[in-house]
């Protein structure tokens, strides 16, 4: 197993060659671990807004990592500067490496200039979690804010992200909305840009 | 009139179950051994902390297990460890293992993975000498199989 003795196969992971990315697992072996990941910090906090921070951590580092896989490999290394292109990165073409389908919709918000919206009507890692009466409005996709938080502060646009359920009328499920709010200097430059 | 079904292959299970893109299972369980090390920082804390999760796991995957790949009753342990690395490991991680280094009494044996999707990108640093990076599968393993053995 790796970490077992100081043998290693490489002598530098960089060097080893990057898969095309099409390999797959099985849903339930990833629904299984993501409910592990849930149950650990949920030993690990005494409320559900520390719980909400630990999931959004752990997302966050996924983020990351993502973006700079993702951009070697699907865009040639060519980063994205303006607002909507890096929205559109996050809701086409993380999304589909990561989910296998686009994001549901991509919404801008009304009310403030800086919030934007991604809806989707089951998130992936909520299809098999359901939230006891108790714990109000936690989400567990405040894993996948933390990952679009991850990509976005990993592109240079700092952002606030959070996860919230909105009923829909004739659904059972409420549909799930990453709510992402941008910061002040994003603006800012997006406005020099002449965006 | 009732059809006895045979067994299935692993990769005839693997192609009708639903499938998650590899990467996000890669880097999700990454991001489960790091928040473990900042945790409890001890290299065999953590390895216990990832055999136990492993353990939850495999109580109840084995359910899923039995129930989609149809398997009969396994007669000795070399079946079990072939059942294990030929259908298990495919059907939920989409790779086949193969079984090797069986001691003499034919209680002890290696299953090896060519290719692990639990550790694409990985490398450990000198600090995490002695950690088991995978250790959950051990503990899946352990897990599943304490759910059907005879005892």
């Amino acid at each position: 197993m790796i970490g077992v003795g100081k043998m290693k196969q490489y002598s530098n992971v960089l060097d080893k060659p990057l898969n095309k990315g099409k390999q797959e697992v099985s849903l339930s072996a990833f629904a299984f671990l993501f409910s592990e990941l849930v149950q650990y910090n949920q030993t690990q906090v005494d409320n559900i807004a520390e719980l909400e921070r630990r999931l959004e951590d752990a997302g966050y580092a996924v983020g990351a990592r993502v973006l700079e896989l993702l951009c070697h490999r699907e865009k040639g290394n060519r980063k994205e500067t303006r607002l909507l292109g890096i929205l559109s990165f996050v809701h086409s073409t993380v999304w589909k490496v990561l989910f296998g389908k686009v994001a549901d919709s991509l919404e801008k918000g009304t009310e403030h200039e800086d919030e934007y919206m991604i809806s989707e009507k089951e998130l992936l890692v909520n299809r098999f979690i359901s939230i006891p009466k108790d714990m109000g409005t936690f989400n567990c996709g405040a894993f996948v804010a933390g990952i679009v938080r991850g990509v976005l502060d990993s592109a240079g646009f700092p952002a606030v992200v959070t996860a919230h359920f909105v009923p829909m009328e004739g659904q059972q499920r409420p549909r799930t909305t990453i709510l992402i709010k941008f910061a002040e200097e994003v603006l800012r430059r997006e406005a020099r840009l002449g965006g | 009139m009732s059809r006895v079904v045979g067994p299935r292959s692993g990769d005839a299970i693997f192609a009708s179950v639903e499938r998650v893109n590899a990467e996000l299972f890669t880097l999700t369980y990454g991001a489960i051994v790091r928040q473990l090390l900042t945790d409890l920082e001890e290299v065999d804390e953590v390895n216990k902390q990832l055999d136990q999760m492993g353990y939850n796991i495999g109580i109840r995957l084995i359910d899923e297990f039995l129930a989609k790949s149809n398997v009969t009753r396994c007669v000795d342990f070399r079946e079990t460890a072939e059942v294990i690395a030929k259908v298990g490991f495919k059907m939920f991680l989409g790779v086949t293992a193969s079984v090797t280094n069986w001691d003499a009494d034919g209680t002890c044996c290696s299953i090896v993975l060519e290719d692990n999707p639990l550790v694409d990108f990985v490398e450990l640093p000198d600090t995490c000498q002695g950690l088991y990076y995978c250790n959950i599968l051990s503990g899946v393993i352990r897990g599943a199989l304490e759910m059907v053995s005879p005892l």
